[in-house]
């Protein structure tokens, strides 16, 4: 997928390692009770960092208790597969613990996503446009000022967007479907997802700009 | 903020933004720089952008940090 490929970003060199991250290394990859040891270690690190995941999400999420433990060590189950698979891939530029950590925290996004579907009467389809003003904070006292908006961005969201970004917006903007959720239920990427719904607010801004409704901007890219 | 600045905020988009496949690559090294107070914005813009607009890999970024510096204490 074409991205802003900053280059200079992305192309990092294999540093020196640190004393511990590489010390990790070394026993990951020795034979026999040295590495099982480790190995229980990691799991160990990557439960307490799931649960502690879990739970700085856990207000805002409708999963509690039991279900919420089992994300966590499902997550950590999952991450320590991971991290086994693709040491080969670890090349010093962090901490070997925070390149760890970042599969433990990506699988509780990746598990919270999937659990979001197990609630009933989420559409995707039909937009929920009488929530939008309260979405953005729209005073009802006003509604005189922003009723032409909200009708030029309903316009712009039949007339300008494909169908697919118009499903995406539908669903993550108007019915507050979590872009993780969407993810699981399109059976997509995140990435592919959000260059969706990029595109869509570039659009969109584009054509409230051009009716006079928003002020002109720089050209989104992504 | 009133209604028209957020939904204003929400549909600017960043043309530095990398989008999150290379976000969530360098999400480990730049929570490291993060965490030690080094200037990890401005070495990586675009990957600082996107963490700003996108929810899902804000959250990440936000986690992952709140990781290292509990396993910190």
């Amino acid at each position: 997928m074409p991205v802003n490929r900053t280059d200079d970003e992305v192309t990092v060199t294999a540093a020196a390692l640190d004393a511990e991250s590489a010390e990790w290394l070394r026993v990951l990859a020795d034979t026999g009770p040295q590495r099982e040891a480790a190995l229980a270690r990691l799991h160990e690190m990557l439960v307490r960092i799931a649960r502690r995941e879990v739970a700085r999400r856990g207000p805002r999420l409708r999963i509690t208790g039991p279900e919420l433990d089992d994300v966590a060590y499902q997550a950590a189950a999952d991450a320590l597969l991971a991290v086994t698979g693709k040491i080969g891939q670890f090349r010093g530029e962090s901490r070997f613990t925070t390149w760890a950590c970042k599969f433990a925290i990506l699988e509780v996004s990746a598990k919270i996503g999937r659990h979001f579907w197990r609630r009933p009467g989420v559409p995707l389809d039909a937009g929920d446009w009488e929530r939008l003003p309260d979405r953005f904070g729209f005073a009802p006292a006003q509604e005189a000022e922003w009723q032409d908006l909200l009708a030029a961005l309903r316009r712009a969201v039949d007339d300008e967007l494909t169908p697919r970004q118009r499903e995406v917006f539908v669903a993550i903007v108007l019915n507050g479907v979590p872009l993780d959720a969407l993810v699981a239920e399109l059976a997509s990427s995140r990435n592919a997802i959000y260059k969706m719904l990029f595109d869509a607010r570039h659009k969109l801004r584009a054509a409230l700009a051009a009716g006079g409704y928003l002020g002109h901007d720089i050209p989104g890219r992504l | 903020m009133n209604g028209w600045s957020a939904l204003d905020r929400f549909l600017r988009t960043d043309p530095r933004d990398v989008g999150c496949d290379q976000a969530m690559e360098m999400l480990h090294i730049y929570v490291d720089l993060v965490a030690v107070g080094a200037p990890a914005e401005q070495r990586y813009p675009g990957v600082a952008a996107h963490l700003r607009a996108c929810g899902p890999c804000g959250e990440d970024f936000e986690g992952l940090l709140a990781a290292v510096r509990g396993e910190e204490h």
